[in-house]
């Protein structure tokens, strides 16, 4: 559970390198863990971004943007969290399947890279799309490139590559070429653009979605998403689901239920920072 | 006169977490003691799931020996504190004490708390091990509840080498995330696993079995035999419309932010919840009363509790359905929710619920609610907790091939032996029964843990 290395990739967004030597040997691409930083702390939930076995140690990438992961990427070489739970989670059944286009928004590149990675492995062909608010946002560009048959870029901004949504550069990829299977992670709403673009060209697409999570281990039953209209526990029976059938409206409500805590935690986490400078 | 435990004042308690029921004080218990007419073929005995000498304990009390009337307990079962205060006394041992036949049966839980109470106040020495103890051979233990605990604590007061494996991040199970802080303080589950520490037992908490490690491998590191007490985890839905909508809970969840982590002091601790002003909690079971009284301490303005039978066939325990009421909470018996709407925020506002009537005896023996038309009504509310009931968790389950289990999805196991269709591999608790009770629980992880000695031990021999 120590933190054995620490890159910041971007403006708060963090690569931990932790060891976690039982997590690492069962790691596998679609798989997440569960951490707590510290006693009050609540259960964050993370994604595998890569794994090494022979070291035991496992990569997570953590953006800031609340309380908990901005304290969290304030954690230095050294410090180990209290709590490390996993893996969690369906692994996403890796399978050769042809030509696989990997889609990522924003942070999502860290949790579709151990997918990419795997797919290509196993022989897929890979184009990877990946976008960002702007350039500086654009994260483990070197590693994607390095499996990608086919790298593009988009900025909302226009600051790098496509101005606009990665959608539209998915969209031609789509209309040129016949696509096995689309992989897209990202914020819920580009993963919804991402589902309606594959299925006007009826290419299957898998997401992975980040409904709000406590234990991870299908006991409280408040991961809940709709998926071909039945309940599913995101947390076993998911990350991972067919992007045509996931009700992204209700998952996008149910992410900001707590909303208003969450400012008032973390308006009070910069209050105290400021305060102790 | 049977003694009456002083309580914390209903119009206080209902705005704190602070434990509600305070405990004998040492007059009560000796008046309570001595009511009972230490019966030549005590009854009681036979209605406590572990068979605690209950005569000989409070006989013990009456001479003044609370330490000595403490072990005896102890003989028979390890978590006192935690049974005198949440075991269903009224369906166990006090139903069938002698004196409830015309009178009131002798206060037994009240009793067996204020022994334990009176052992952790006066720092009684507890059984604890060396750690050069004769080690008969190394036990996984899965899953820190009651069922779990009471396996290793007895494993290792055999000789074993215990090890507890917990998913989460701190061990007891439902006493640590489901039972709340004012029926069952966390300091006494702290204290009962701290015993167990000092018997040698070594807990490794986030460790998802079937996930982090399997049940195999668990052998391949060197364990001879593996209990599993992963209980019944696995919440329960009405599966009615709109019960995805925003402010609805499952029991587990809502107990489990509040109690496991610690929402009740948000923002010192960073887990949120949301209480509204209206509150409904479908159901009438322990986990009912207990999601119901936490949400009136949370500030909701009321807090029903809506149940498809009537007060009759309401499962929880007597002395908490008495506590709601008195901390105000309101009964809608006969009562079923059809549906749940919310606005266009996806936030619940409205649950529509019928009039039930009963029918004729269903399976369990109770008369069937049946529904009456036209009978439709509106509730308005802003979160619900539904208590329905749970399952058996899959995770475990799926993970170790040749486990069988029976139609209901629980473990299978041999009644005398409770070994289950594999080798070595012992099950107990709710995983075996479905939700059950605290004590029935222990009672499995003790017979478990004599099983297992014998398994071994018969293993040993055939290998020499
Ligand atoms: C399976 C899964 C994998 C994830 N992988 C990554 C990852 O690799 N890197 C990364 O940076 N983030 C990841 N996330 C998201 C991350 O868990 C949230 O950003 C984090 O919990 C926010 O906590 P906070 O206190 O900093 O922010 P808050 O201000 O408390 O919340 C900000 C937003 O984060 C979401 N969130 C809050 N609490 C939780 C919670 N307990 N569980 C899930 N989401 C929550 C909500 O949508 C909320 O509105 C993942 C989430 C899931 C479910
Ligand atoms: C809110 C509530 C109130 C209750 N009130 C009462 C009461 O007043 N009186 C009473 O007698 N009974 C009560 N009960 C019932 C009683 O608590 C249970 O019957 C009892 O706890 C069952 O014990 P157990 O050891 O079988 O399982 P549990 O207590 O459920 O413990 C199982 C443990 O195993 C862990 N686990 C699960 N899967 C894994 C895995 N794969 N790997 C590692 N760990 C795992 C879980 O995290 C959990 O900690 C109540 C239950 C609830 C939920
Ligand atoms: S353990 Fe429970 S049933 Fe047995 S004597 Fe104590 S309170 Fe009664
Ligand atoms: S049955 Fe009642 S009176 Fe008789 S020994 Fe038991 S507790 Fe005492
Ligand atoms: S996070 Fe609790 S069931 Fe999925
Ligand atoms: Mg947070």
């Amino acid at each position: 559970m120590k933190i054995i290395d620490k890159k910041q990739l971007a403006p708060e967004i963090v690569r931990f390198i932790v060891e976690a030597p039982q997590i690492a040997k069962k790691a596998q691409p679609g798989h997440f863990i569960i951490l707590r930083y510290k006693e009050n702390g609540e259960r964050i939930p993370l994604t595998i971004a890569d794994y090494n076995r022979e070291k035991g140690t496992i990569t997570l990438v953590c953006q800031g943007i609340g309380k908990s992961t901005y304290e969290i990427n304030r954690m230095e070489v050294g410090d180990s969290f209290l709590d490390l739970l996993g893996p969690l989670g369906k692994a996403y059944p890796i399978k050769k399947l042809g030509t696989v286009v990997c889609v990522a928004g924003g942070l999502g590149v860290a949790p579709l890279y151990p997918k990419a990675k795997a797919l290509y492995e196993a022989g897929n062909r890979i184009i990877s799309l990946i976008g960002a608010q702007r350039k500086e946002l654009l994260i483990m560009t070197e590693e994607m490139a390095a499996i990608s048959a086919e790298i593009h870029f988009s900025t909302d901004d226009g600051s790098f590559g496509h101005h606009g949504f990665i959608t539209e550069p998915l969209r031609q990829v789509l209309a040129r070429e016949k696509v096995d299977e689309v992989v897209a992670v990202g914020p819920v709403p580009m993963m919804a653009s991402a589902v309606k673009v594959a299925r006007e060209f009826n290419v299957p697409v898998v997401v992975s979605l980040n409904a709000l999570m406590v234990d991870g281990t299908g006991m409280c039953g408040g991961c809940r998403v709709t998926v071909g209209g039945e309940t599913k526990f995101c947390c076993v029976d998911g990350p991972t689901f067919d992007g045509a059938a996931v009700d992204f409206q209700e998952l996008l409500m149910r992410q900001r239920y707590y909303q208003e805590q969450e400012k008032e935690a973390f308006h009070r986490c910069k209050l105290e920072e400021a305060g102790q400078e | 006169m049977r003694q009456q435990m002083p309580k914390q004042d209903p119009a206080v308690r209902r705005t704190n977490f602070d434990e509600v029921a305070l405990g004998f004080t040492a007059e009560q218990a000796l008046a309570e003691a001595k009511r009972c007419l230490n019966c030549k073929k005590p009854l009681c005995v036979q209605g406590c799931p572990v068979e605690i000498d209950i005569p000989q304990f409070i006989t013990l009390l009456v001479a003044g020996k609370p330490d000595q009337a403490l072990a005896k307990i102890k003989e028979k079962n390890s978590l006192p504190a935690i049974c005198g205060r949440v075991c269903p006394q009224e369906n166990q041992c006090e139903k069938q004490c002698v004196l409830g036949r015309k009178g009131e049966p002798v206060a037994i839980g009240a009793l067996e708390r204020y022994c334990a109470d009176w052992g952790r106040a006066n720092q009684a020495v507890e059984p604890s091990c060396e750690p050069e103890c004769a080690v008969k051979g190394k036990v996984a233990v899965v899953g820190s509840g009651p069922a779990g605990l009471t396996a290793a604590a007895d494993l290792a007061l055999m000789g074993y080498r215990a090890t507890l494996f917990e998913s989460l991040h701190a061990p007891g199970g439902v006493l640590r995330y489901g039972i709340p802080e004012f029926r069952l303080p966390k300091a006494i589950v702290d204290y009962e696993v701290g015993n167990l520490k000092k018997l040698g037992v070594e807990i490794k908490t986030n460790v998802l079995v079937g996930k982090t490690i399997t049940i195999e491998e668990l052998f391949a590191t060197g364990y001879e035999a593996v209990f599993i007490g992963t209980g019944a985890g696995l919440p329960y839905f009405l599966d009615i419309p709109g019960e995805n909508l925003n402010g609805v809970y499952s029991a587990n969840e809502f107990l489990t932010r509040v109690n496991l982590m610690k929402a009740y002091l948000f923002p010192e601790y960073d887990t949120p919840v949301r209480i509204g002003k209206r509150v409904a909690v479908v159901g009438a079971g322990n986990v009912a009363m207990d999601a119901a009284r936490t949400a009136l301490r949370l500030g909701a303005e009321t807090v029903s509790i809506v149940y498809r039978r009537s007060r009759a066939e309401m499962p929880a325990r007597r002395e908490e359905i008495e506590n709601a009421e008195e901390e105000g909470v309101v009964f809608r018996l006969l009562t079923n929710p059809v549906r749940l709407e919310g606005d266009e925020r996806g936030n619940l506002t409205t649950m529509i619920c019928q009039k039930m009537a009963l029918g004729e005896p269903d399976a369990s023996g109770r008369r069937r609610p049946v529904p009456i038309p036209g009978s439709e009504e509106e509730l308005p509310v802003d979160t619900v907790i539904v208590a329905v009931g749970q399952g058996p968790n899959p995770i475990l389950l799926q993970a170790t091939t040749g486990l069988a289990l029976n139609k209901r999805g629980y473990i299978e196991v041999d009644p005398e032996t409770m070994m289950t269709s594999i080798p070595g591999v012992f099950a107990g608790g709710d995983i075996v029964t479905g939700a059950a009770t605290v004590i029935a629980a222990m009672g499995a992880g003790k017979k478990a843990a004599r099983a297992i000695d014998r398994y071994l031990a018969a293993k040993k021999e055939a290998g020499k």
